[in-house]
């Protein structure tokens, strides 16, 4: 009990840390560039306190729940699984873990108010929380496949500048044919897919794979899963608005 | 009564968004590592915790961190106080007239990601594999320079309106002139770094003063400028991270040294 209060407030302590910063630019800004009074200042604080409760729970339940299974099944499927559960698991793992990502939720949401604004869909509970599953849906989708290539790209020690770059180039091109409207929430989703959840689990996977490999060095093999869960968001949701404009 | 009903349906709602991973990872436990999940007692309070707590945060989100950044895009590009400061108005306003709104994405975007627990174990992992020749801070210094030119970029392509795949492709470009040049075992390090320095309080913050600027920038529309910040926030570190290792070596070659923070606008540059 000793010890998970400790815990508990060490994750507290850390997500004052996250939030700190953007406390203290705010208000310098406020005092010394606008110096205006801030409406709603009370509601504010309280919300603060809301995220920095909430974050705190969150990630405190993570610890003590979600990662030491994910972490425990990440090595012993990368030491001993066969090929294909080693893949079936690299998916899911990347499709749950960004389902669960709250940024991407709220990212999701924001886009699909801005999306009733513009017109783009309409102006109904039904069809926000649609367009904000939609997308949720492609990013979880696009990251499972990410780490189905980033696995691969361990196993087969295939380039991974190479499978980067080439990913880059594809995303330009696919751009020029994308509706406009589609090109920067597209873009913003690769950034936003990889935090709280996902960053530990996908570390522990590919570091674990690395490490079970003959000639692999961890340090540097095992890096790059999360390079390809920034990259595949960019293309599917792209592609998402490309084929959406069809339908 | 509406708010015990809101709260109940937060928490209802962010239990089904955790679900799938611990469906996932329970089934690879017990059907295919055929091992029982031990302390399940733990595990099913933490999942308890995990609930409880993404519905806080997300309640908290609505009320703190979109306000908070609509607002001060709003007041940043505030008619009255652009006017103060420039004599400018309306439609003769130029781009250099919104220097506040650079400042405070350059403030942000430094700020927090020098805070950011993830970049520090990126940090810690770039030092050992490199051998030491890359520096803790220095490297988490170049990297929160990076993020914060990169939303003040984002800023500056959202008040002008210029379509983001310019920049974002001229990125790319630089990334890969640099990914020729850079040691080999920074690199997929640098990849990497794009993803995880942008947190969860981050993220929502940016993408709010990106769409308040977009809203209240005259001629911007929230759907087609609005976005944008967060790829600029995950492209910079990148550069950053490959630009210091190239610097690194460069060090390593010359017995005098550098100074560390003078190479990493240069690198920016380009990507202009």
């Amino acid at each position: 009990m000793k010890d998970s209060l400790i815990a508990l407030s060490k994750d507290a302590l850390s997500s004052l840390r996250d939030l700190a910063p953007i406390v203290l630019v705010i208000a310098v800004f406020q005092a010394f560039v606008i110096q205006q009074p801030v409406s709603g200042f009370l509601s504010i604080v309280f919300g603060g306190l809301l995220v920095v409760a909430g974050l705190t729970f969150f990630i405190f339940g993570l610890r003590i729940a979600l990662f030491p299974i994910g972490e425990d099944l990440a090595h012993s499927l990368a030491h001993k699984g066969s090929a294909f559960w080693l893949f079936t698991f690299a998916f899911v793992l990347g499709f749950g873990t960004t389902i669960a990502e709250p940024a991407l939720l709220a990212v999701a949401e924001e886009a699909a108010e801005v999306a009733v604004g513009a017109g783009v869909i309409a102006d109904t509970e039904e069809a926000i929380s649609n367009y904000a599953m939609g997308l949720r849906l492609v990013v979880a989708l696009s990251v499972g496949v990410a780490l189905i290539l980033g696995v691969l790209r361990i196993i087969t020690n295939w380039s991974l500048p190479i499978m980067i770059i080439g990913g880059y180039i594809l995303v330009v091109i696919v751009t020029t044919i994308a509706p406009a409207e589609i090109v920067g929430i597209a873009y913003d989703s690769g950034g936003v897919t990889t935090s709280t959840v996902t960053v530990p689990l996908v570390t522990a996977l590919g570091v674990g794979l690395a490490s079970s490999l003959k000639g692999r060095n961890p340090m540097t093999d095992g890096f790059g899963l999360i390079a390809f869960a920034s990259l595949t968001p960019i293309l599917f949701v792209l592609v998402y608005g490309i084929v959406m404009q069809w339908i | 009564m509406d708010l015990i009903v809101n709260a109940f349906l937060f928490v209802f709602n962010s239990a089904l968004d955790v679900a799938p991973i611990v469906f996932f990872l329970f089934v690879f436990q017990l059907f295919v590592m055929r091992e029982r999940i031990r302390n399940v007692q733990q595990v099913l309070v933490g999942f308890v915790f995990v609930t409880v707590g993404l519905g806080l945060f997300l309640v908290g989100l609505e009320q703190t961190l979109f306000p908070l950044g609509r607002l001060m895009a709003q007041q940043l590009t505030n008619p009255e106080f652009l006017f103060e400061l420039t004599g400018h108005i309306g439609d003769t306003l130029v781009w250099q007239d919104f220097y506040w709104v650079y400042l405070f994405a350059a403030a942000i975007g430094f700020s927090t990601t020098l805070a950011e627990p993830a970049l520090m174990a990126v940090s810690i992992k770039a030092n050992s594999v490199s051998g030491g020749a890359i520096g803790v801070w220095g490297l988490r210094v170049a990297v929160a320079i990076g993020v914060g030119v990169g939303v003040s970029l984002g800023c500056y392509r959202i008040i002008t309106g210029l379509p983001l795949q310019y920049f974002i492709a001229a990125g790319y470009v630089v990334v890969i002139v640099q990914t020729a040049m850079a040691p080999k075992m920074i690199i997929p390090l640098a990849y990497d770094s794009g993803g995880v320095t942008t947190s969860t309080v981050t993220v929502p913050l940016i993408t709010a003063l990106g769409l308040g600027l977009a809203e209240a920038v005259p001629g911007r529309s929230p759907l087609l400028d609005g976005f944008g910040l967060v790829a600029f926030a995950s492209l910079f570190p990148i550069i950053a991270v490959l630009a210091y290792g190239q610097l690194s070596v460069i060090r390593q070659t010359k017995p005098v040294a550098v100074d560390e923070e003078e190479e990493l606008p240069e690198e920016d540059k380009h990507a202009l």
